[in-house]
Parts: C-alpha cells; sequence; structure tokens
C-alpha cells in the first residue's frame, strides 16, 4: 500500500506491505536505526517514537495505520550541539549504559514529562515508565534524570 | 595537580552521545549489500529423536534461498560447539562432554534447539519457509526436574545419570571433625532459581564472506570477539583465524549470556561462505528466551558449623547445578571454580567442604550470567549465616563481625584455594549500618506493625573473586585459554591519542574510562583520546569482558603500554635536550629535566617520533606506539556489604524495599559516576532474582515463562531509589589498584533481600522469587 508519512520533518511517501510494522518502516526503510527492536510482545519499549505528539510502540503500530501522521523519532528531537532537555539529562545523569534501551527511554520520558506539565514525582515517573525495560542501569539515574529534565523543560 | 578528566572524577561519558541521539550501530543497525535472512526452525519437543527432515515445501517456497541441516554442517566438516573449561570430578576422570553440534543432526534435546536454518531473500521468506519444513520427531519423555535428573532417562548416549562431573574441593575430614565438635549446627536447603539473562538487545549476527580475499566478517554481539573467533576457527573450522574477522560493535547488554558461542552465528558465518551471500539473523525475544543460555539453577544444602561464641567452626555444602542440555562455553565452571571458591565470603571460616554434582536437563544450556556462581556462593554463605545468627540469638551484623577475616591477616589463605589479598569488611559494614540507620529498626518495625505490617532487615556481607585470571592458575584448574588482555596506545604525530583494547564495552564506559586514564597519565586532552575496541581487525588477541575484568585486567595491560610510551619518551626528550635519560622527568603531560628549565611538552615529543629530524635513529625506532599484555599474578577481591529493609502487607504478599544500602570496597575509582551506575544495575538484577524472576519449565520441558508477559522483569515501578557508597582499600597488586565492579550489585543484593523477607515474616525460608503469592502463602503459616 501507499502512505506518506511525516517523519522528523521530511515527508515520505512509500510504498509498503499492507503488513509492515512502523518499527520495521522505520529502521529498514528510511535508515533510521535509533528506534530499536527488543521483544516481539509490545512489552519492552525500545520501539517508542511519538506519533502525532503521543508516545506509542512503533512495533505495535502498522506502517497504515501512519498514514497522514507526523512521526519524530529518537533523530529527530536534537543532535549532539542542540540536545533535547530530555536527552541532555540522560547524559548528565548517568542514565544509560549501554543505551540499548534509551531511544525509546527518552521518547517515553518525553511523552510523560509533557503530559503531566511538571507535576511529576519520583513515583509518578516510575509509574510512567513501566512500559520501558532497561537491564543496564535499574532505572534510579533514569528516574532522577527525567525529573532533571522536567524542570529543564519547564523553564525552557 | 586534580585532572578534571583524570582517574577518579565523575566525568561524563563519552559514548552517550551517540547513544542519546539515536546514532549507535548495533549489530542489528548494519546491512551488508545482497543480504539474505536466516531464520531458525527450533525443536517444539524438549526430547525426541529427529527421523526426517523434508525441506522440499520450503525450498520451493517463494524466496527461500536455502535450507541447511545439521548434517549439511557436518558434511562440511563443522565442527561441535565446544566447552572451555575441563572439569575434574572427584575421582580424577575429567568431565563427561556430550557431543553439541550447532544444529542438531538426528535428535532434540531442548525445546528451542535449532534443527535447520533458512536462508530467504527476505525475512518473511525466510519465515514462511521456516514454516514449510515437515520435521518427523518422534517424542522421548523429557527429564526436566534437577533433584531426580541423576536417576531419570539418560539423555546423551555417553552420558551414565546425566553427570558430567562430581567436584569436591576443601578438607572433607577436616570439616566432618569440626561438625563433630560444634556446639550449634545451622542447616538450610537452597534453591537458586534459573534466571534468563534478558540483555534488552537480542542476539544478532551478520555474516559476510569476500570470495576474492577468502576472508569472512561476522559482526555480532559478543562480549569477547576474540574468543568467537578463536573457537570459530579452531573448534569449528569455519577458517583459520587470519581469514576470519569477527566485530562486535555497539552490544546492547550482555551479563554474560554473550560471552558464548552459539549456534546462530556459527550457522550465519558457515551459511554466508556456502551461498557467497551476507546473511542476517537477529532473535526475537521469544528466541532470546528459548536458545540464549540461562543462569543459576542450584539444588544445595548448606550446613554450618559453630561454636557456643558463634565462632565458625565448619561449612559442608552440597549442590545440584543444572547444566540444561549441553554443556555451554564456560558452564562447567561457573558451580565450581567460581562457586566453590567462594565458600569462605568474609570469614576465617577454617574448614570447608563442596561438593558440586553437574546434572544435564532437557532445557536451555546454562552458563555464567552476572556474577556467575559467585551470586550463587553468596546466596549460600549469607543464607546460612543469617539462619545461624536467628538460631543462636546472635545479632546478625554482631556474629558476621566475631568471625571476619580482619584487616591483619592479609594476605588470607582460604580454605578453598584463594589468597584474598586486602580488605576491610568491618569498615563496610559498619558504614551500611549507618546509612541503613539500624539503630533505628526497632522503631521503625514497631511502627510498621502498629500499622499491620510486617518489616524485617537483611545483611549480605558478600566477597567475588573477579579479574579474572590469572592464566596459569586458570589453567592448572582447567581453563583452554589464557585469560590475559592487552592495551595498546598509539600516539599519534600530533599528540593525540588512539587506544585499543581487547576489553569490550556493552555498557561498561570503557571509551570514558580508558581515556580518562590516558589524560591522568599522559596528560593528553580526554577529547583528544579514542578507545576503540571489539574487533579482532584491529587489536591484538584478548579475552574480552566478563567477570568484572576491564579495569582490573585490559586497565593493567593500557598502563603497562603507557610505561612504554612514557619510557620511550623519555628516552627521546633526553636525546632533543641533551639530557641524560635518567635526568628527564614525567609528569602532567610535560618531559622536564631535572635541575633546569628545560622542558618538551608531549605532542612535541610525539611529533619528534613521527618526524625523526632531532632523534636517535640509530639507537631508537621512530614511532610512538607500544601494546601491552597483562596476566594477573592474582584474582581481585571486590567485597561490601548490602542491606535490604522490606515492608510486607501481609494481606497481599507484596513486599516493598524501603531501603537498600551497598557499600563496596572496589579498591580505587576511575570513575565513581559510573561505578554507582554499575552498582544499581546489578542490584536491580539481583533483587529481580529475589522478588520477580524464574524461568520455569513445566514437566513436559516446555518454557513457561517465555515472554515478558511470563518471565517477570524488574519495572522502573518494582524498584527502589539506592543508597551506594564505597569503602577502600586498594588491590595490592595491580597497577591501578582497582578490584572491578560490575557484578558486586547483582552478587550481594539477592541474600539481602532473601533475608530480609525471611527476617520480616520470622520464617526460615522462602523460595525465590518472593512474589506475593509465594509471601502471602508464608505470611499466614
Ligand atoms: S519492540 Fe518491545 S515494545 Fe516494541
Ligand atoms: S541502558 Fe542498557 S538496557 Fe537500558
Amino acid at each position: 500500500m501507499e502512505i506518506s508519512i511525516t517523519v522528523n520533518g521530511r515527508s515520505e511517501a512509500l510504498d509498503v506491505p499492507d503488513n509492515a510494522l512502523l518499527a520495521d518502516v522505520l529502521r529498514e526503510r528510511l535508515g533510521l536505526t535509533g528506534t530499536h527492536v527488543g521483544c516481539d510482545t509490545s512489552q519492552c519499549g525500545a520501539c517508542v517514537v511519538h506519533m502525532d505528539g503521543a508516545a506509542v510502540k512503533s512495533c505495535t503500530v502498522l506502517a497504515g495505520q501512519a498514514n497522514g501522521a507526523e512521526v519524530t523519532t529518537i533523530e529527530g528531537i536534537g543532535n549532539p550541539d542542540n540536545l533535547h532537555p530530555m536527552q541532555a539529562a540522560f547524559r548528565e545523569n548517568h542514565a544509560l549504559q549501554c543505551g540499548f534501551c534509551t531511544p525509546g527511554m527518552i521518547m517515553s520520558a518525553i511523552d510523560l514529562v509533557q503530559k503531566a506539565d511538571g507535576q511529576l514525582d519520583e513515583g509518578d515517573v516510575r509509574d510512567g515508565l513501566e512500559g520501558n525495560l532497561c537491564r543496564c542501569t535499574g532505572y534510579h539515574n533514569i528516574v532522577k534524570a527525567v525529573l532533571a529534565a522536567q524542570d529543564d523543560m519547564k523553564s525552557a | 595537580m586534580a585532572n578534571e578528566t583524570g582517574i577518579g572524577a565523575a566525568v561524563k561519558r563519552k559514548e552517550d552521545a551517540r547513544f542519546i541521539t539515536g546514532t549507535g550501530r548495533y549489530t542489528d543497525d548494519i546491512g551488508a549489500h545482497g543480504q539474505t535472512y536466516a531464520v531458525f526452525a527450533r525443536s517444539p519437543h524438549a526430547r525426541a529423536k529427529l527421523n526426517g527432515l523434508d525441506a522440499s515445501a520450503a525450498l520451493a517456497t517463494e524466496g527461500v534461498v536455502a535450507v541447511f541441516t545439521g548434517a549439511d554442517l557436518q558434511a562440511d566438516g563443522i565442527g561441535d560447539l565446544p566447552c572451555g573449561w575441563t572439569v575434574h570430578s572427584k575421582d580424577g576422570e575429567p568431565m563427561v562432554v556430550p557431543a553439541h553440534p550447532p544444529i542438531a543432526v538426528d535428535k532434540v534435546n531442548y525445546v528451542g534447539e535449532p534443527y535447520a536454518v533458512v536462508i530467504g531473500e527476505s525475512l518473511e521468506a525466510a519465515k514462511n519457509g521456516a514454516e514449510a519444513l515437515e520435521a518427523d520427531f518422534e517424542e522421548l519423555p523429557a527429564v526436566v526436574d534437577l533433584a531426580s535428573a541423576a536417576s531419570a532417562d539418560q539423555i546423551h548416549e555417553n552420558v551414565p545419570n546425566n553427570q558430567t562431573y562430581d567436584w569436591e574441593l576443601g578438607d572433607k575430614a577436616a570439616t566432618d571433625a569440626a561438625f563433630a565438635q560444634a556446639h550449634h549446627v545451622s542447616s538450610l536447603e537452597i534453591v537458586n532459581n534459573r534466571l534468563i539473562p534478558n540483555a534488552i538487545e537480542p542476539r544478532a549476527a551478520l555474516g559476510e564472506y569476500d570470495a576474492a580475499s577468502g576472508l569472512y566478517t561476522l559482526h555480532t554481539t559478543s562480549q569477547n570477539p576474540h574468543l568467537e573467533r578463536l573457537v570459530l576457527a579452531a573448534f569449528v573450522q569455519i577458517a583459520p583465524e587470519a581469514r576470519l574477522r569477527v566485530i562486535s560493535p555497539d552490544v546492547g547488554g550482555g551479563f554474560g549470556s554473550k560471552i558464548f558461542v552459539y549456534a546462530e552465528e556459527t550457522a550465519v558465518i558457515w551459511a554466508a561462505g556456502k551461498l557467497r551471500r551476507p546473511v542476517k539473523w537477529r532473535a526475537e525475544r521469544s528466541e532470546s528466551f528459548l536458545a540464549d543460555a540461562h543462569g543459576r539453577d542450584h539444588v544445595t544444602k548448606a550446613e554450618l558449623a559453630l561454636a557456643e561464641d558463634g565462632t565458625f567452626l565448619g561449612l559442608r555444602v552440597k549442590t545440584l547445578a543444572n547444566m540444561g542440555a549441553y554443556l555451554s562455553t564456560f558452564a562447567s565452571s561457573v558451580p565450581t571454580y567460581l562457586y566453590g571458591t567462594l565458600m569462605a565470603g568474609q570469614y576465617k571460616t577454617p574448614a570447608i567442604y563442596v561438593e558440586v554434582q553437574s546434572l544435564f536437563t532437557n532445557t536451555a544450556p546454562v552458563d555464567a550470567y552476572r556474577g556467575a556462581g559467585r551470586p550463587e556462593a553468596t546466596y549460600v554463605v549469607e543464607r546460612i549465616v543469617e539462619t545461624a545468627a536467628r538460631e543462636m540469638g546472635i545479632d546478625a551484623a554482631e556474629l558476621r563481625r566475631r568471625n571476619f577475616i580482619a584487616p591483619s591477616d592479609f594476605p588470607y589463605e582460604t580454605p578453598v584455594a584463594l589468597t584474598y589479598d586486602t580488605g576491610d569488611y568491618e569498615a563496610s559494614l559498619a558504614k551500611a549500618l549507618e546509612h541503613a540507620d539500624y539503630a533505628g529498626f526497632g522503631a521503625r518495625k514497631a511502627a510498621s506493625e502498629a500499622a499491620g505490617k510486617k518489616r524485617g532487615i537483611g545483611f549480605s556481607c558478600y566477597i567475588e573473586a573477579c579479574g579474572l585470571a590469572p592464566s596459569q592458575v586458570a589453567i592448572s584448574l582447567g581453563a583452554g585459554v589464557g585469560l590475559f588482555e592487552v592495551g595498546e596506545v598509539r600516539v599519534d604525530v600530533t599528540g593525540s591519542v588512539t587506544v585499543v583494547t581487547g576489553s569490550h564495552s556493552h555498557g561498561q564506559s570503557h571509551e570514558t574510562t580508558f581515556a580518562q586514564i590516558i589524560s591522568e597519565k599522559l596528560g593528553v586532552p580526554f577529547e583528544n583520546v579514542t578507545v576503540l575496541h571489539g574487533d579482532t581487525g584491529r587489536s591484538d588477541y584478548a579475552l574480552g569482558t566478563y567477570g568484572s575484568r576491564s579495569l582490573a585486567v585490559g586497565g593493567s595491560a593500557l598502563i603497562k603500554a603507557i610505561d612504554k610510551i612514557i619510557a620511550k619518551g623519555k628516552k627521546i626528550a633526553a636525546h632533543m635536550l641533551e639530557a641524560q635519560e635518567e635526568q628527564v622527568d614525567f609528569a602532567d603531560g610535560t618531559f622536564t629535566v631535572a635541575d633546569s628549565n628545560q622542558s618538551l611538552t608531549f605532542p612535541e615529543v610525539a611529533f619528534a617520533a613521527y618526524v625523526p629530524a632531532n632523534y636517535p635513529l640509530e639507537e631508537l625506532e621512530p614511532g610512538l606506539s607500544e601494546k601491552a599484555f597483562y596476566d594477573p599474578p592474582n584474582f581481585t577481591y571486590p567485597a561490601g556489604a548490602h542491606i535490604c529493609e522490606v515492608e510486607i502487607d501481609p494481606a497481599t504478599g507484596v513486599v516493598d524495599i524501603t531501603s537498600f544500602v551497598a557499600v563496596d570496597d572496589f579498591g580505587h575509582i576511575v570513575n565513581p559516576m559510573i561505578v554507582e551506575g554499575q552498582v544499581h544495575g546489578g542490584l536491580a538484577q539481583g533483587i529481580g532474582q529475589a522478588l520477580l524472576e524464574h524461568g520455569v519449565y513445566d514437566e513436559t520441558g516446555q518454557l513457561v515463562s517465555g515472554s515478558y508477559m511470563d518471565y517477570t522483569m524488574p519495572r522502573a515501578d518494582d524498584l527502589p531509589s539506592f543508597t551506594v557508597d564505597t569503602t577502600v582499600t586498594p588491590c595490592t597488586h595491580n597497577p591501578l589498584g582497582v578490584k572491578g565492579c560490575g557484578e558486586a550489585g547483582a552478587i550481594g543484593s539477592t541474600a539481602a533481600v532473601m533475608n530480609a523477607v525471611t527476617n520480616a515474616l520470622g520464617v526460615a525460608s522462602v523460595p525465590m522469587p518472593a512474589t506475593p503469592e509465594t509471601v502471602w502463602r508464608a505470611a499466614q503459616a
């Protein structure tokens, strides 16, 4: 099927199989390999991207469902010279080790902070990131980073 | 001079720039022109004869390029997957090793064992092809229960009683004598539950073959690419090492599970050569559950003999260890030399005897998982010590103190073959007790009781042997490889530095910490240092990363190479400054001549080495690039005290960790931020084992916990924030004085949690994981 999606501000017209998953299209067709695939049951959150402003697990979205949507991936939120406050907070707080969960974790965290409008405490962050697995960090520094980014995003 | 990017500084990580922007390069992110896709057909049965395989429909499936069976690999001379550590039984006989073909030939022995690989033009084509395979299985009764495995059906023709070895360590007679004199004996039956490692990046491989050069290139998710290459060359017989390059690019966590050489990358690199086309494979998570090597899985009886004042007299341990269906790469060493040797813990127990019988079952192979043997040992020692304290009515901290090896006792030779170099166990415990506010525990317990809750506190004073390993010791105990490490320092013409290390980072942050070492020792700006790792084409043969060895062994190799750089730099500087070599000093990036104002910067000397105008060419080779191998003289012995406090709601059985304190002694620390992160991650895994995680097979050998819906991974809302601190007794025998920090969290924490849970419930033991149901049942008793 033919779809047109805007990914990180660029419009793309693609011919994809009906059963193609958004995660695979991002990775294989658009070369956006920052979006990771860590499971097959929609449980790990490594694949989280934003679709029309909300976090979605791109392994669970058909590319066809994204037709006409605006998609933002980890590659679209900042770059080394101009990091998104969440990216900066992850670095500042050592909230990543192997980095594999990180793109999905950051995309989920941004969505969490935006929806909460700066009101999150530690428990809220832990509950809010329940859909993202990290095997390296024990979450301690991820929670710290998200709380720090919340302040930065408020003042930004 | 305090160096802001030197040793001891909490420098932010170099590797983060790519990981937070989505530009890391993991194996699955790499593709090759014209690549094909591999899908493995996996056994649905725990144990069956494979009487035939009809691939005609698969081969006729659109887009299928080839179907390969175990017989095809064998016919091509492809060898078995070896186990690299030969353990000997009590009777002196070497362990019994069953055949382990990468792809099953005529029988399958666990659910998920590959019996064919289908290669397709697309992943979908390969999947369709695999679906179309018709395998003729004749099911056999599966051996699943470890406790009865020795008397069950024989799985492998050459392995009677399903036993690979029956091993012992320590002095049996002395230990029996100690028990005969005991005032009190505590005993405990312990099950160390099976865990499934679950690095978030699934294993993957991309095999390529270049017909023009005859060169194979394998990108794969390995913690030790050289070991992978050695096994694929020497045992599997893909090609000589010189024609085989193994690259581990960014790797998304390993925790041991990516040490081993598996069927999948073996088949992928072989098939790439056969087909003369690149072959790509990435595990789906369900394949990771089925076919990654699992961890732990012991059944143990432990007994501790004590004198009237609580002095430990003897420890007797008998363990059954599950090997799964085959011997994975280092499986045999985990419940023996990484387990029995740790039974002294932090204590002066004079007599110890350990017996371990390792058995096969029709389950996935079991091998090293974060801590590997040492968490199991700590669990035995710290659970039985805590049990004894309760039975004898001695405060659990006090009983430990009475038996600690004292700082004045080092070096201390244990009755189980290790010599601890240094430590101060009382110092870590004291600091931990303070952080945990042990004095206030009684009041908190009373408050919980008033609210209808049960509160408990648990200790774990662990020790581990890390920095694997002195090669000659390991080889004498059965290791098939040396365990040194290599480090190379290439100074560039303008004075920047490229480090090539044989260690591999899959989260450990070598690109940062190794650059800190260079910054400190050579005065080169941190940003001018690049660390390369994970490529057999770049570094010399070395052993990779596991057993908390990267800094202790790899970092020490780097220091040796740095020393050579400085020594050569002094020679060059002496020539340029017309001084004697002995008069030249090097500090903070500057060569100076004693008692003079003459000096040269490091970049000036580097430049002279490559543009040798004023240079002693007749005595000295040009260039400034040095390499060193380092073989450690001993293990390192990180140790510490973990204290867990829990509150349990007896109505629901939910365990709430109200505080977790870890005070660890890792010797000197290069980057405290990174060390804390390593501890956090280890704690999460140890707590996960205690409360959440369980690899379960049903009686037919089906993996019941085969997905994230069934296997409970620790999530953010399952864990508390941790209190982490350190004490320092520098390692006495490596140049950095470091001990290693990668596994401590997972080694110490499990026992602390279970000691707290049993303390809260007032029961002798609770099985792991202490899920709400388990705890609720225990609370009703
Ligand atoms: S890949 Fe695991 S949730 Fe999408
Ligand atoms: S940083 Fe490795 S999984 Fe999160």
